[in-house]
């Protein structure tokens, strides 16, 4: 079965150096970033793929990548067969970007405050020139809103109402694939499972892909079909959800399920996990993860390991069996 | 019983604005003894921060304390004001703030911070508060702490600045410490680290703590009672097992069902219909009937109960029954 | 999928716009702030008069048929010892009513003050607009030009262009062509200080979620840059535009009583106050008082309205 979303060998380097003059008097060299480095997945038609990783995993960059705001320093991501950055042909290029959405971590951020939400809800077709009648108090409906809202501004509405905006704003072109940064980090608990419960719903009505980016192991679990745990912008391990949860082969993905918080635990004293995330400018030799593994050996400082699969899990480390 | 270090009874917090007067925190008491850390878990609007804020003096005029009061070890604090104020915050009350870049100074070397502080609260020399400042480093996991010492905050990674304000928070010896969302900013991993180290500082120094949070995994793992509040107001408190496992306010059990590790395996999540109501548009009873389930006429009229006033630990008119021993065990 | 974060349904109607505007948090912050009141009463009354100069000023000061120079030098209030004419203000050497040189001066020095925050505006917004959300070397070049305009004091760049723009245009338009030199020079000096802030606030909303959301939808950078960016940059450009004015009237008094401004024959207050202070030692100091009393207080509302909106504005006084 052929993926929806290919993913190939996707690198991305951000050039973070201080400016050209600095550099010169100072003596410093570039400073480049790799946020991420050589990552390959696919997303199946209609299933959830979830990135989750901490901060400089890469997440929201492979995100970003995927929806065309960031271009890839090299590699590829072909959506329906189509590769964004280099398709020749215009119509073909702006249909994938229609049918690629986006939902962002800040609903407060993430819509303008001086557009009526009519107008923010009917911006992905009226700036292509189509017919917006009515289609902004469908969408709010069809978000859990009220046609009414539509006539409002962003600051009537609570953080839970504004992400159900982003929402209707994303669905207003009829996309396939939704992107969702981190789509409820920023939402209380209690707001949070609604608009979970409101995107499971519409990605069964309307048949809609999700990449799911997002730091927290809870809710990933909840969404998610398929799970790919990224560590300093490599892709540490893949698996179906459940085979990921049962069973975390990778010592970095099984550090990160032991140091969640967890509902049941009262009390417990755990052993914290060691040190902290490297810097992505100088990352380690070998194994990204080697400093902070437990069962790190001599190969794990010299040779980055590769994916490979494990049973049902795709995993790169040179101990996981 | 002895006395607690923290007793706050019937705190009220308000602030006039031109659209009438707001009351983010109503009410409130609590106590925090010796050694203790007590868990303050609500949604974003739900007073907590507030609560932290006012118990340490730190509110931003118009806000103010209107009735109740606050008491350090039996002494009253919230009538403090100046140079008594200041040294009740400094000496006998620290603050850990969610982020740490800001709540150092970044012109300060870190033991420049540290000894200061030591420097103004303890009886020491200049050379007893600078190894102090090197054994609160060393205390809260810094490696090579006689070399970091010499460090800007700029040139800590955002877990270890963390520390260094623990360090802070800490080095002057205080009664009580409050911690306001002090893992948020922080990754998950990190934020494991620093639970587990105020946990072991706080056992060991005796020191009381108020955790304020929204994340009801930080609470569960760290704090040993918990006290929920929604809208200003105490919902209910108790130990944080019985709390988090047993709620009897429906609030605290809708937010605990909507969690998605509740709803494990289960297609839809528990929810909680609406949001919480803004402070200029409270509703009349009690502040939760419109989206509780539970609500009843009296709900709708008659104000929630008080806490202190009610049995049971849930400020509510209807609370959820104990369960007994027995489903305990077979849960 | 039913539920909503809060009951909406109920139809609310929204009120009128105007009862909108008087309940907004910029209305009610004016009506309880007494300074800023009473500097918008003195503006909005020295901006109808200069309006209405020809309505209300007793004499048209530039009609050289209404003049008697035989009422020179009346003081204020007084009457004339050969007419029997009275003036409010007393006249000046020519006998020129100072009321009516002060109604006719101040339209000068407002529609030069006017005009030249406006260009200062359009091309300082432009500028930091494409500087802000561009960058690279469209910031570079953009920003250093204005680094290096604002070493040299403003007033000292208008004098530099109104020296250039008069060299160049011939002699028999000067006298037409200064005022709208004036307006160029002012306002060509004083772009830079939009340019700063428009880039700053370009740079933190350029930063925001909506703008990339607008991205994503495929709107090209200038639309993105007057759809999104532009009305929410606009605050502070108000508040700027604001004090700027007060600046620039004084720019212009500055100049035309250095004698580069505004000519005799077109007074604006900067002229007469050039012009009164020749007869200050000699007695006949109303010629200098009157329009010297009308730019201050023209230029102290207009600031202190600006300090009033910026701190209105600004959400953190809030």
């Amino acid at each position: 079965m052929s993926a929806l979303i290919e993913v190939e060998n996707l690198t991305r380097v951000f050039d973070v150096s201080k400016p050209w003059l600095n550099r010169v008097i100072e003596r410093l060299p570039k400073a480049l970033l790799t946020a991420v480095s050589d990552v390959s997945f696919g997303i199946e038609e209609n299933s959830v793929y979830a990135l989750v990783g901490e901060s400089g995993s890469g997440k929201s960059t492979i995100g970003k990548i995927i929806v065309g705001l960031v271009p890839p320093s090299s590699g590829k991501v072909e959506i329906d067969g189509v590769d964004l950055a280099t398709e020749p042909e215009g119509a073909r290029r702006a249909a994938v970007r229609e049918n690629v959405q986006m939902i962002f971590q800040d609903p407060y951020a993430s819509l303008n405050p001086r557009w009526k939400v009519r107008d923010i809800i009917a911006e992905p077709v009226s700036a292509r020139g189509g017919d917006t009648e009515g289609l902004a108090e469908r969408l709010l409906e069809q978000v859990g809103l009220s046609a009414q809202d539509a006539g409002k501004y962003p600051h009537e509405f609570s953080g839970g109402q504004r992400q159900r905006i982003c929402i209707a704003r994303a669905l207003a072109s009829n996309p396939r694939i939704i992107v969702c940064d981190e789509p409820t980090s920023a939402l209380d608990v209690s707001v949070q499972s609604q608009v979970l419960n409101l995107m499971s719903d519409l990605r069964e009505e309307l048949g809609l892909t999700y990449l799911f980016i997002s730091h927290d192991l809870t809710v990933v679990r909840h969404m998610a079909d398929k799970v790919g745990v990224l560590y300093l912008g490599t892709l540490v391990e893949e698996a179906p959800r459940d085979t990921l949860y049962a069973d975390p082969k990778h010592p970095y993905t099984q550090m990160l399920f032991e140091a969640a918080p967890r509902m049941d635990a009262f009390g417990r004293d755990i052993d914290p996990p060691k040190g902290e995330i490297p810097d992505a400018i100088n990352p380690p030799p070998g194994c990204a993860f080697h400093p902070r593994c437990p069962i790190a050996v001599d190969r794990c400082r010299k040779e980055r390991p590769r994916l490979r699969e494990v049973g049902k899990t795709r995993v790169a480390c040179h101990l996981a069996e | 019983m002895t006395t607690p270090v923290l007793s706050v009874r019937g705190m009220t917090v308000e602030i006039p604005t031109r659209r009438g007067v707001l009351r983010p925190v109503d009410n409130v008491s609590f106590d925090i003894a010796e050694g203790e850390i007590l868990g303050v878990v609500g949604e974003s609007g739900a007073g907590k921060s507030m609560t932290g804020n006012a118990v340490i003096g730190l509110l931003d005029p118009p806000a103010r304390i209107v009735s109740g009061e606050v008491l350090l070890k039996g002494e009253a604090v919230h009538t403090a004001k100046g140079e008594k104020l200041r040294r009740i915050r400094g000496k006998r009350m620290g603050m850990i703030f969610q982020d740490p870049l800001t709540s150092l100074n970044p012109l300060l070397t870190v033991g420049e911070q540290l000894s200061e502080t030591i420097l103004e609260h303890l009886p020491v020399s200049q050379s007893e508060a600078e190894k102090r400042a090197i054994a609160a480093l060393d205390e809260v996991g810094i490696p090579a702490a006689a070399q970091r010492i010499d460090s800007y905050p700029h040139e800590f990674s955002g877990g270890m600045r963390q520390r260094v304000v623990i360090a802070l928070a800490l080095c002057a010896e205080p009664d009580l410490v409050i911690a306001d969302e002090p893992t948020t900013a922080l990754d998950v991993s990190v934020q494991a680290q620093i639970i587990a180290l105020l946990k072991r500082l706080c056992r060991d120094k005796g020191v009381a703590v108020m955790l304020v949070t929204h994340d009801m995994g930080v609470i569960a793992e760290a704090a040993d009672r918990v006290a929920v509040m929604y809208a200003g107001r105490m919902a209910e408190l108790g130990p944080v097992r019985e709390v988090l496992t047993r709620a009897r306010h429906p609030y605290t059990a809708g937010l605990m069902g909507s969690t998605p590790l509740a709803s494990q395996g289960q297609k839809r999540l528990r929810q909680i219909p609406g949001a919480m109501p803004r402070l200029e548009h409270l509703p009349d009873g009690c502040a939760f009937h419109p989206r509780c389930d539970r609500a009843e006429a009296r709900c709708r009229q008659n104000p929630a109960p008080d806490l202190t006033a009610c049995e049971g630990r849930a400020a509510c008119w209807f609370p959820l029954p104990a369960q007994s021993e027995k489903e305990e065990v077979s849960a | 999928m039913a539920e909503t974060d809060m009951p909406s349904d109920a139809p609310i109607r929204p009120p009128s716009r105007i009862k909108r505007a008087w309940e907004s948090d910029l209305a009610w912050s004016f009506r309880h702030t007494p300074v800023a009141m009473i500097s918008a009463f003195v503006v909005t009354l020295l901006v109808l008069a200069a309006l209405l100069a020809p309505l209300i000023a007793p004499h048209n000061p530039f009609d050289p048929a209404t003049l008697n120079l035989m009422n020179g030098f009346t003081p204020p209030g007084e009457a004339n010892a050969f007419t029997g004419d009275s003036f409010l203000m007393g006249t000046d050497d020519q006998g020129r009513d100072v009321f009516s040189t002060i109604l006719y001066g101040m339209r000068i020095s407002l529609f030069v003050g006017f005009s030249a925050v406006l260009l200062a505006l359009v091309i300082g917004v432009v500028l930091g607009l494409l500087a802000g959300y561009l960058g690279g070397w469209t910031e570079t070049i953009i920003m250093r030009v204005a680094d290096v305009q604002l070493t040299f004091p403003a007033i000292l760049v208008a004098m530099l262009i109104f020296g250039i723009a008069k060299g160049i245009t011939p002699p028999e338009y000067r006298d037409q062509m200064a005022i709208w030199v004036l307006i160029l020079a002012i306002g060509l000096s004083d772009w830079v200080q939009f340019a700063r802030v428009v880039r700053g606030a370009t740079l933190v909303e350029k930063s925001r979620e909506y703008v990339q959301a607008a991205r994503l939808i495929g709107r090209s950078p200038f639309s993105i840059m007057i759809r999104h960016i532009l009305p929410n940059v606009l605050n502070p450009v108000l508040v700027i535009a604001t004090i700027s004015l007060a600046l620039a009237i004084i720019a212009e008094a500055t100049l035309s009583f250095l004698g580069v401004g505004a000519p005799p024959t077109k007074p604006s207050l900067g002229t007469l106050i050039r012009i009164g202070q020749e007869f200050m030692f000699s007695g006949e100091w109303w010629i200098l008082f009157f329009p010297a009393l009308t730019l201050l207080a023209l230029a102290l509302s207009i600031n202190l309205l600006g300090d009033w909106l910026r701190d209105a504005l600004n959400p953190k006084l809030r």
